[in-house]
Parts: C-alpha cells; structure tokens; sequence
C-alpha cells in the first residue's frame, strides 16, 4: 500500500518496539514489521533496533542480510515479486515479468528512480496450481496473465493503494479436488482436546484430568489422558509428513520424558519446497484442526507454549490466524485452564521472512529465536534441546492436523488407512501440465499413475515427487507407490508434459538451491553455485562431458559431506536427470575433439530399455 | 557400564581411547591422529562448518567435531575416499574467495595453505569465482580482508564468548554470506576490536592481521615452513590436553 509506507522512521519504529517485549528472540519478528512498514530496514531503524534488544547492529545486519523478504536498501512504494518455480515458468511467468516490467519502465531488480516500484523474482510462493503468482506489498496475486498486468500498472501509476485493488486481484483458491478421512467431515472444534483428556477413564473430564500422579520407577509426572492420548499415537504409527517419516509417538514421547522445566511445541509451517502448498490450503480452511492437534501435543508431552511458525509467502493469512486463535482463546480451547481442567497452553505466530532452510528444524528453532537461519549442530536434536534449549516437538502442519484426528478418533481407526508402514493419509500439491491442479488426499500406498489420472496429466513425460529434493519419476515408474515402502513424499507432485524440456527443469531448481543455502557448511555454499554455473555453461552452449562429470564429483561430494537436509538432498535432482534425461543434457552440448569417456550411444540404452523403445530414433 | 579407561573405539582400524563426553576429532587427536580441519579449534565451541573433519561412523558420514566418541564404534577417516573429498572442499575454499599465497604475510602460519600442502593440492581444480569483496584497513592496527576469509566463524565465537565484545557477526546468505564489523559505521575503527583480541590472534588464514608485524618471522622459519600441519596440529593438541587433562 503506498500511503502505508512509514516517513517518520524514529516514530514508527518505536510504535513497533513498543508492541515487543525486550528480548532478543523478537528481532526478526519486529524485522518483518519493519519491513512491512518502510518497505526496507533503514540505517536509523537497526540502531533503535540494536539499542531496544541489546544485541550489536552486526548482528541485526546480519539478519537483514540473511533473509530474502528483508532489505536494507528502499524497494519502492509498490514491492513486487514474482514467483519462480518452474511450474510458473511454465505459465510464462518469465514473460510476464518481461511485460510488466516493460510497462512500469522499471529494470528487473532495480528500483524505479521515482522510487514508486521494484519487480524481481522470488522463490515459489506456493500458488503452483494458480500461477503464474506473484505478490505485491506482501498480497498474493494469482493467475497472472497480460490484462492483469495492465490493469496493476494503472493501479500503480494512479498510486492506488493495494487494499484498495479489487478483491478478485487477491482471490486464492482451495482447488481442493479429493478429500479421503482427513477433510472428508467438518471438524469440531475442542473435540479432540476433549477426546484426549477423557481417553482412558469415565467421561468426567475435571475429574480425570487432576487425576496426575507421579510414575514411581521414572519419576514422570504424567496425566491418564495424556498417557492414554500417547498410546492411541502409537497404535496409529503416525509418520512425520514432512518427508523424513520419523514417528510422531517416539518424538512425543522422548520430549515428555526428559526432565526440563518447560517444553515446547513447534508447528513447522514454512513449506518452502518449491511446488508445495498444502499448508497455505490446511491453514487457510482447517486451522482449528492444526491448532487443535498442537494442543493435543502440548497436553500430551506437557508443553505450556506452541508456536506456529509460517512462511512469509503466506502473510496475507495473519488476520485469519489471529482470528482463529482468539476465537479458540474465547470458546476456552486456548491460554489458561482450557476447558476448565487447569491445563494452560497458548500459540504464538512467528513469521519467516523468506529462506527455505528454516523449514530445517534446528534452523527453525534459531529462526523463532531470532537469529539468522542457521542449522544447529547435529547433536543434540531439537526434541532434546530446541527453543530455549527445551525439550521441543517440532512436527509439520499436516502431521498435527492428523494428531488430532487420531486424538479424536483412535489409533486402530487411523492406521486402518493406507499401507503397513504408512499409515493414514496424505496431501498431495498437484501442479503443472495437468487438467486439475489442486490439493488431492489419498490413503497412503496410491500410485503416481493414480494421481495422475484423477488430475488429468497421463500424458506426462515425468513427474517430480516431493519438489526438487526429491525424485524425478518417468513414464515406466509411473506403477510406484507414494509411501515411505517406496517414494517417501512431503506431498509434492510436479508434472511435465511430454514437450518440456527437461533440462529447463533442472536449470530452475539449480538456482533454487544456489539462492538458498544458508552458507554455513563448505559444500553447499559453494557446491550450490559450482553445480549452477556448470549447468549454466551447458545451457549456453559450452558443455563437455568433463561438465557432466563434474556434475556427478559435485553432487557426490554435497551428498556426503554437507551439514544438513539441504546440501544432501541439493544435487538430487540433478543425478536423477542425468540418468533418465541425459539426452536434454546432450544436445546442449559442445561438439568437441575430446572424445568422451562414455559412449554415447552406449549409453542411452538405459533409456531405451525404460521407454521400451528401440526405434532409430532412439539411436545416436 | 565399564571404566572411562576401557572405552574405546576404532579409528581406521586403530583403537583409540577416548573419555565419555569426548568428540571423536578429540580422542583421535589426543591419541595421535590427525583428522584435517579448519574451521575446529579445541579451546573454542566447534561449528561443523568447513566439514574437511568429515568421517565415516559405522557407514554414515558425520563431521568428527561434533560427533560424539561411542565405544565399539568403527570409524574411518584415512580413506581414499575422503581423502579426495577433502581436498575438494579445500578446493572449494580457495576458489570462492580471492587467496594470493606469495603475497600473503600469513603464508606458512596459514591453515587454509597448509591444510593444502598436507592434502597434496596440485591445483584449484575448479573455476575462480573471483567474488568481490571489501577489504577494511580503517583499524590504525588491524586488516580486515574479505577476500582471504573461509567463513570458519572463529572470529564470532571468540569476540563472542573470549573477548566479550561481539566484534564480528555474518550478513547475507549461501556463496554472498561475509563478515560483517559491529560499529555504527560498519568500519572497524570505530568498533571495540583492539590488536590484542584473541579474536584477532586466532584467525586461521590471512583475513585478519596485525598491521606492522610483516615479515617478523623470515618466510622459511614460520610454523607450517618447520613442521606440515599434520604434525604440528596433533603436537599442539597434545600439548594442550596435557595443561587441560
């Protein structure tokens, strides 16, 4: 909004600290306001800022400097970002900006001199299947096309406020296409708190709940229902769903047993896997649901505070959530004695202010503790020492949405759905060349074919499953099972037709990685940018097979030797397209008198025998 | 449970004693073992971070300065394997930054140098990335250059947690992350670093040096010129542990 933008910095920036207690924890919460206010963090602002928390300006600086969504230099009145994932690009997002750019006579990246706007990219804003997507002032706009474009411009240059822009501009759809036992009924909101204070025992809750005692052999003090809650975990075998499948019930119960003044629950809404975007769909429609299997976790594990940590990208939510928090606080589900039993436990938001590796857990934590994103040291883990050092559950949106559902409804019922080791449901993003983007949940153990049949993309060359990180499937795997027996999954699923080329795939999400590691460990900091140059200088012409190689070194090197998650599963994708779309690689390359070490024809077989082709022009 | 004198664990097939609670980096070079590092020194909190300290513990790889010793665990460092790993994360190190050895006055006491000497580093391997970045000689007796800096995070910790004054802290993210000064100016004459901050003295390449110390000590006779860092660095670490326990 441009009326919005503070011009009084000293003032505006004390009204923000002022809303914040002095704790250094909150810098990268005022940061975001800051941010929102000025549309940069001035000079004037990190010294108040320093000087209110106690912390040195290098530090705040280092903040500013870390985080994509914060700036120390003026971004203009209308802050515009595009958002870059592939599924985008494949809606011509690249075009589009061109065009926009064109039309408000600014340079990509730049501010205008008037100061009045900035366009540049960005990483997915999670609005894969309404894209091509962008934000503007923090708003996201959906289905991007020429005629939007043109009316912004008008907007922008009759500097029309963005609140006042019309509704439509800011429209984000559920597109929730199959629904299975997650979504399939309306949820009561306090069913599942109430379910799991009463587990166990007769059904009257005060009664049951003071019912504490201590367990004699470990000393634990531990509540019937919380104990009764954890054992219906454990029957439903409840997975992690952001990919990694640890179990819910372990995590919950190592955090409930180590003796520590206070505890923690952390609600890991920072999907920043490009093509995903469940979360933004399961907070926008059920975020009692969420809320309530946090709560339910706290009961459990005997946590006072949750945190919901979430995605900048989706910062147009905060109204929502705020609401929905202080309803619940209203109807007694939140804050002091819920429902009368003496059991406190409230949730605070934390925004993120864009950098993909706080969706990594311990950077999470030192996230929520405001400081840069940085992964902690691998031992000891969160659940151990996480926020404050507590003991600290950290699960995904999805994950406590179905704790409450097992809190409600048992654990027998839940893993009476989907397959032996993955038990229950999951969220699907589905984006890219398909008739029906949209939100799709099935039992565990349905197959990519299945997928792709009911949204429409049979026709698909490939499909990535679980967003640049993780698998890229082709037409003879298409029989393979979405679980963890077989493709473990965060629940993306990317499709491409069979005229993409697929090297343009691999070229987006190299650069992906390169803007996102954080820097702290060698390999990924600079195996990141080593492995985009190097398919930036296939892409241009100049490849050899020596680059292909150096590719496979680069990417073995990260696998092996990076700190964290990022820097291990980073080269991924690439190693997947060399094997199965070497051919997209190949005619980019250089005709050079080296001859190669492979043959290439030779190699190609592999190919061959998954395409079950072996016509001539499947030969070199 | 058995007596902390029994525990022991098997590095490359050499078993090695190690006291609970000790990383395995520390009971490998307590007992003589050299693991490479950079971004490790022992009198200071370690940050995992250059991962040349890399290892292989019953099959899965884990920085040693962080992993804790566990008795019976099989653990292999001296592989060919790693040993070529190694010597690409030095690589790395060289080619993001902009090092100029023959010109450097940290020549022969550098880490980053010698670490390559011991590594058998014949060349850069990968293309210069050539970044650009500034160099602060605002202080009357401290250099502050970028260019030389690996991000080991040393002079953090220690202005941190030795000298208590929060010189130095990081900006910006992944290949553009650099040192930045706390100071208003962001120059490191106005901030509180003093040529004798341990922070200073513990660099471990050329990214900070005193001023008007060139050539104290003739090229030839400095630390790596009289022993490779292999030896030295196990030597100092025995030294160490024998003053400490």
């Amino acid at each position: 909004m441009s009326q919005s933008v503070a011009t009084h910095p000293k003032e505006a920036v004390h009204q923000i600290l002022q809303l914040h207690p002095r704790d250094p924890g909150e810098l990268l919460q005022i940061l975001v306001e800051v941010q929102h206010a000025f549309h940069f963090v001035p000079e004037e602002a990190v010294s108040l800022i320093a000087d209110h928390l106690r912390v040195t300006r290098a530090h705040v600086r280092g903040l500013v400097g870390f985080y994509s969504f914060l700036s120390d230099t003026f971004l203009g009145d209308y802050v515009i970002y595009i958002s870059d994932n592939i599924t985008d690009r494949m809606l011509d997002s690249q075009g589009i900006a061109k065009y926009l750019c064109s039309r408000l006579g600014v340079k990509l990246g730049k501010v205008r001199s008037d100061g009045r706007v900035s366009v540049q990219f960005t990483s997915c804003t999670g609005m894969c299947d309404q894209g091509p997507a962008a934000l503007v002032n923090g708003m996201p706009v959906t289905r991007l096309n020429r005629e939007r474009v043109d009316r912004m411009v008008e907007f922008i240059t009759a500097r029309r406020p963005v609140s006042d822009w019309p509704p439509e501009f800011f429209q984000v759809e559920d597109n929730f296409r199959r629904s299975d036992v997650l979504f399939r009924r309306s949820f009561d909101p306090g069913a599942a708190i109430k379910a799991a204070m009463t587990r166990g025992g007769d059904e009257t809750l005060k009664a049951l709940h003071f019912e504490e005692a201590v367990d004699p052999a470990s000393g634990i003090a531990w509540k019937r229902g919380a104990d009764e809650t954890l054992k219906e975990l454990y029957r439903s075998d409840l997975r992690g769903r952001g990919g990694a499948g640890f179990k819910a019930a372990i995590k919950w119960e190592t955090c409930r047993d180590i003796s520590a003044p206070e505890r923690y629950v952390v609600c890991n809404a920072d999907e920043g896997e490009p093509g995903t975007f469940k979360d933004r769909v399961m907070l926008s429609s059920y975020a009692d649901m969420v809320l309530e299997g946090m709560t339910v976790c706290g009961y459990v594990v005997g946590a006072g505070q949750g945190i919901l940590y979430i995605r900048q990208e989706y910062w147009y939510l905060k109204p929502h959530l705020e609401a929905v928090l202080a309803r619940r606080r209203e109807a007694g589900l939140l804050g002091k004695n819920i429902l009368e039993t003496g059991y406190s436990f409230d949730i605070a938001i934390h925004w993120g202010a864009g950098a993909y590796i706080c969706g990594m857990e311990s950077a999470m934590i030192e996230s929520i503790e405001g400081r840069r994103g940085k992964p902690r040291k691998r031992w000891p883990l969160p659940v151990v020492a996480g926020v404050e050092k507590r003991p600290t559950v950290v699960n995904n949106v999805e994950t406590f949405a179905a704790a409450a559902l097992v809190a409600l409804k048992g654990g027998v019922w839940f893993a009476g759905h989907g397959t032996m080791h993955s038990t229950g449901t999951k969220l699907f993003c589905v984006s890219g060349d398909c008739e029906r983007p949209g939100i799709y949940e099935y039992p565990f153990g349905v197959s990519v074919r299945e997928i792709l049949r009911d949204c429409g993309g049979l026709e698909a060359q490939a499909v990535q499953v679980s967003g640049p990180s993780g698998t890229t499937i082709t037409r003879p795997e298409f029989d393979r099972v979405l679980a963890y027996e077989d493709l473990s999954t965060v629940g993306t699923f990317m499709v491409f037709g069979r005229e993409r080329d697929m090297f343009e795939v691999v070229q987006n999400f190299t650069h992906f990685f390169q803007h996102e590691s954080c820097g702290l460990c060698t390999p990924c900091r600079v195996g990141t940018s080593l492995l985009a140059n190097l398919v930036d200088k296939v892409a241009g012409g100049k490849g050899s097979p020596m680059d292909l190689e150096e590719v496979q070194k680069v990417s073995q090197l990260m696998k092996t030797t990076a700190h964290c998650g990022l820097g291990q599963t980073a080269p991924n994708h690439l190693v997947d397209s060399l094997v199965k779309f070497r051919g997209d690689w190949e005619k980019r390359m250089m005709v050079t008198g080296f001859e190669p070490a492979f043959d290439l024809d030779a190699s190609l077989e592999e190919a061959r025998q998954l395409t079950g082709r072996d016509d001539a022009a499947a030969h070199l | 449970m058995c007596p902390d004198s029994a525990k022991t664990f098997y590095l490359d097939n050499r078993e090695i004693p190690f006291k609970e609670g000790q990383t395995v980096f520390d009971a490998a070079m307590t007992a003589g073992a050299y693991i490479p590092h950079l971004c490790h020194n022992p009198d200071y909190e370690p940050h995992s971070s250059c991962r040349l300290c890399t290892v292989i513990v019953n099959g899965r790889p884990f920085a040693s300065c962080t992993q804790p010793a566990v008795a019976g665990q099989m653990v292999q460092s001296d592989t060919p394997e790693l040993r070529e790993m190694r010597r690409m994360l030095t690589q790395m190190l060289f080619v993001e930054g902009n090092h100029y050895c023959p010109s450097c006055e940290k020549s022969g006491n550098c880490k980053l140098q010698a670490t390559a000497y011991e590594l058998g580093l014949q060349d850069n391997h990968f293309p210069q990335f050539f970044p650009k970045r500034e160099r602060d000689a605002s202080h009357p007796d401290i250099l502050l250059d970028r260019d030389r800096c690996i991000l080991c995070g040393l002079c953090v910790r220690v202005s941190r947690d030795i000298d208590k004054k929060n010189v130095f802290a990081m900006t910006g993210r992944g290949i553009h992350t650099v040192i930045v000064v706390d100071s208003p100016s962001g120059e490191l004459k106005d901030s509180k670093a003093t040529a004798q901050d341990e922070a200073v003295q513990h660099c471990p390449v050329g990214a900070l040096l005193l001023k008007g110390k060139g050539f104290e000590v003739p090229i030839g006779e400095r630390i790596y010129d009289k022993a490779s860092i292999s030896v030295h660095s196990v030597e100092a670490f025995q030294a160490r542990e024998a003053v400490h326990g």
